[in-house]
């Protein structure tokens, strides 16, 4: 009789790799070669990169797109102005009011006893150039890299801090409707029967509503804003995750170890996030990028139609309604198309490498 | 040409994959195969047993497999590296193969009569009224009865006997030198096992083919086989007439396998022993629903009135052919599926308890079940899976007294301690098998059902398994369910048995009383299929 394990030399094999490399023994070995799978994609793997390398510019969009300097030294003291107000007799101006950085007669003091560093693009999303011979929408130009838009703001800026709240606004809109969708999938999964027959049917009812009528509608009735919008379009997107969640929950809750931990006098609850969710988690996962890209478009659609974040606010929506009515000014609705396509393509292509390093069939051996 | 044998494997070796990742399925075996011969290939799972058999109809996954060496020479004609068109014209007519999984094996959704007629089609040409007829003579040459009524039946009609007599049927149907038969009788009740060995061997007799007989089973090659090819890790160890090899085996791996035989005595407590778990009058009905309103129409009686009672170091075996009700009886005694009438554990009756109550009891009823590799979640750890148990029922204060609680539970099993920070599926299946054991005793639970615990583990792991759950028996004084079909455990490890069917009790009693003479005609069928491959009535 074997009394005691003798590892084969494949487990002996694995052993040593692991100790190998130490960071990563916390993952199963399933865990591992999925993300050498993923790696293994190369147009996914760097689309990833280019992600949030976008992502981690935008959200120092303060510090690459501002209409104040990040760094001041006037007269031996270190000023923040990205951080800070400071009124104009800070800087040996008149009145008590704001400093207006790129105000020639303010400049012209700092430059005297002192020094501004200054982001690279000298505008945020809402202020206007200086230059008052120009007309707006104004074509590209060494002051504005991406032109103006037909207030007269500059369109790189705009677009910095667009893409930001669009990709914050996805995040979270991907989170919040993720959650509540594998919540009802799990329960109508789980136990079945009749809370599954009536969550199924009130699911087709909900899934029949004409979504952008009723958003038209509740977007007339409340001011949007960002929490709005989130908490409007997570009425209809959190059923994206409900099937496939529900269906795993559905196969898995007849699984002998699910069976093993009942007997073993686990709560449902336990059950249900220590042995089924994680089945289900490789659907969750394999979706979230769609629907993180979903979210986005959702977001430009609405403020395309003037529907969205209230008016002013930078983002990609609006940007292509304008590149729309200006047809003059093709920059803007350029501009506008080469970024929307390009932060889809890539989320679209993160997608399908997680989805390929996420197959069986690839990724068993 | 006289003196070459029908079939002859030279040297044969089969691989899959490339480089590092090469796996040596079969490492040059060798054997012949002549007219009116039956050879058994045995061996364990993972053996390669089934590889040689594919390869013989070069029916492999190629390119991802291939033969680095050997040939395979069907009456003179080389067939390893012979072009597509040859292969399929021997395919089904010169060679014919059964499968293990009947259900699987055959297309759900045409009748019989067209599976049965698209092999004559295919090598013969031969189509209408022809056909028919030739198919009706084949199905009553399998022994379906009244085959004409049953042509347009669909594979999901037919039971698992049937199924696989129209598989053999479809074997024959070109009356094949060579009847390849991959574990034709591993998905089937005993009984039906018996019927189904003795049709291969009368059809053999009658159309002198050569059988190419593949199972894990030492009985059936004991009953069927001619020569016997011992299979290890991708070897032919021993090889030779059955009456010798089983007789005077000289490889030490066919020596382990026919000592692997489950054996032993039950451990035989004292009978007075206190009751542990007591079932009453249990009824568990499956309502079946019908018309627009879904109202009950009728019952399915999973199972119908049963009454058991275990003692304190005692084993009950349940015995029984699928869809006797054996697991739903397990089931409905751990409360893990709604079922009618009392269930006395330690005295207290648990049968209308609150989930919530329950929950503390559940500590001293655990279950071991079928499937080592869906019993396991593939993503916990060992520790974790064992440990998952004192979690719920907070037995342990420190994670330092949990670990070492996981530690005893896995040395008790007989596993390395140090193997807890693993994942299941570095684990065979009698560890894994091992693994769940320690998860459930890892509670100091008074009852555990084991349900087939054994069926799917390979016959030398079988017996270690067996005599692991009576060495923690005789410690601990655990009570038993002891759920099978296979009566060979059985018999090594039950003091009581109930034979069961339909949901019914047939017989009950002790062991040893009811092996030695069954009283009814159902369990000494059941007997003979186990012991002897015969078919009784």
């Amino acid at each position: 009789m074997d009394a005691r394990v003798k590892p084969g030399h494949d487990v002996e094999e694995k052993r040593k790799g692991r100790e190998n490399i130490p960071m990563t023994a916390r993952f199963s070995p399933l865990t591992r070669r999925r993300f050498a799978a993923f790696r293994a994609n190369r147009r996914g793997w760097v689309s990833l990169w280019l992600f949030l390398a976008l992502f981690a510019v935008t959200l120092l969009a303060e510090v690459v797109a501002n209409d104040r300097p990040i760094l001041v030294s006037y007269r031996g003291q270190l000023y923040v102005p990205v951080a800070r107000d400071y009124p104009e007799t800070t800087f040996g101006g008149d009145f008590l009011t704001y400093t207006d950085y790129r105000d020639p007669y303010v400049a012209g003091k700092i430059a005297e006893s002192g020094w501004a560093l200054w982001p690279p693009i000298r505008f945020d999303y809402q202020a206007v150039g200086t230059d008052v011979s120009k007309t707006h929408p104004a074509a590209p130009s060494a002051e504005n890299p991406l032109g103006t838009d037909d207030q007269g703001r500059d369109v790189a800026a705009r677009l910095i801090y667009g893409l930001r709240l669009s990709i914050l606004f996805g995040l979270a809109l991907t989170l919040v409707s993720s959650l509540v969708g594998v919540g009802a999938g799990a329960v109508q999964g789980y136990f079945g029967g009749r809370i599954d027959l009536v969550g199924q049917r009130f699911l087709e009812i909900w899934g029949g509503l004409p979504h952008l009528l009723i958003l038209i509608i509740v977007a007339s009735i409340i001011a949007p804003g960002f929490w709005t919008l989130l908490l409007v379009l997570t009425l209809f997107s959190w059923t994206s995750l409900v099937g496939v969640v529900r269906a795993e929950f559905l196969r898995a809750r007849n699984f002998d170890y699910v069976c093993a931990a009942k007997a073993l006098g686990m709560d449902d609850f336990r059950v249900m996030r220590r042995h089924v969710l994680p089945n289900a988690m490789v659907a969750t996962l394999t979706f979230l990028p769609f629907i993180l890209s979903s979210s986005i478009v959702a977001l430009t659609a609405l403020d395309f139609l003037g529907l969205g974040l209230p008016p002013g606010s930078p983002s990609l929506g609006d940007l292509l309604r304008q590149g729309k009515e200006n047809l003059q000014a093709p920059w803007l609705g350029l501009t506008g198309f080469i970024v929307v396509a390009l932060l889809l393509s890539l989320l679209v292509f993160v997608g399908e490498a997680v989805r390929d390093a996420f197959d069986p069939r690839k990724t068993t051996p | 040409m006289s003196q070459a044998k029908l079939l002859e494997v030279t040297d044969l070796a089969v691989s899959f994959g490339h480089g590092a990742e090469e796996v040596q399925a079969v490492k040059g075996v060798s054997f012949t195969l002549d007219k009116g011969e039956t050879l058994a290939l045995v061996g364990e799972s993972g053996s390669g047993k089934s590889v040689t058999a594919l390869s013989v109809l070069q029916l492999l996954p190629y390119p991802r497999a291939r033969h680095p060496k050997g040939s395979i020479r069907l009456g003179g004609t080389e067939l390893v590296g012979a072009p597509e068109p040859t292969l399929r014209a021997m395919r089904g007519d010169r060679i014919a193969m059964v499968f293990q999984e009947p259900m699987t094996s055959l297309n759900p959704l045409h009748s019989i009569e067209r599976q049965v007629a698209e092999v004559l089609d295919i090598h013969q040409g031969m189509r209408g009224a022809a056909a028919r007829a030739r198919v009706i003579e084949l199905l009553h040459l399998v022994g379906i009865p009244e085959a004409e009524k049953r042509l347009a039946a669909l594979p999901h009609e037919l039971s698992g006997g049937q199924r696989q007599r129209v598989m053999i049927a479809m074997a024959l149907a070109n009356e094949p030198d060579i009847l390849i038969a991959d574990e034709p009788t591993t998905a089937l009740d005993v009984t039906i096992q018996a019927q189904i060995l003795k049709l291969l061997k009368e059809l053999q007799a009658r159309l002198g083919m050569a059988l190419l007989f593949i199972t894990h089973d030492l009985g059936i090659v004991r009953k069927m086989a001619d020569r016997v090819c011992v299979m290890c890790q991708g070897e032919i160890v021993e090889t030779g007439p059955v009456a010798t090899v089983f007789s005077a085996p000289a490889h030490p791996y066919t020596q382990r396998l026919l000592a692997a035989e489950p054996k032993g005595k039950p451990n035989r407590p004292a009978a007075d022993a206190p009751l542990v778990m007591e079932g009453k009058a249990i009824k568990v009905w499956f309502p079946v629903k019908a018309g627009l309103f879904r109202h009950t129409v009728s019952h399915i009686k999973a199972v119908d009135g049963i009454d058991v009672a275990i003692r304190q170091g005692h084993t009950v075996g349940v015995v029984g052919e699928s869809g006797s009700g054996k697991t739903t009886l397990g089931l409905a005694l751990l409360r893990l599926i709604g079922s009618e009438g009392a269930i006395v554990f330690a005295g207290t009756d648990i049968a209308g308890m609150s989930p919530g109550r329950l929950r503390p009891l559940r500590r001293g009823m655990q279950m071991v079940f079928q499937d080592p590799y869906g019993s396991l979640s593939p993503r916990l750890s060992v520790g974790e899976i064992v440990g998952e148990g004192i979690e719920v029922h907070r037995l342990a204060a420190s994670p330092a007294e949990r670990r070492a609680m996981i530690t005893a539970a896995l040395v008790e099993v007989g596993l390395d301690p140090d193997t807890q920070d693993r994942y299941p599926h570095e684990f065979s299946g009698g560890q894994r098998q091992r693994i769940a054991i320690a998860r459930a005793l890892v509670l100091k639970p008074r009852f555990i059902v084991l349900d087939e615990p054994t069926s799917a583990l390979d016959v030398s792991v079988q017996a270690q398994i067996v005599d692991l759950l009576r060495d923690i028996q005789s410690r601990h004084g655990i009570a038993y369910l002891f759920i099978s079909h296979d009566l060979r455990v059985v018999r090594a490890l039950a003091d009581d048995l109930v034979v069961m069917k339909d949901g019914r009790v047939v017989e009950a009693g002790r062991a040893d009383a009811l092996f030695a003479s069954p009283q009814t005609a159902y369990t000494r069928a059941l007997m003979a299929a186990a012991f002897d491959l015969d078919v009784v009535g």
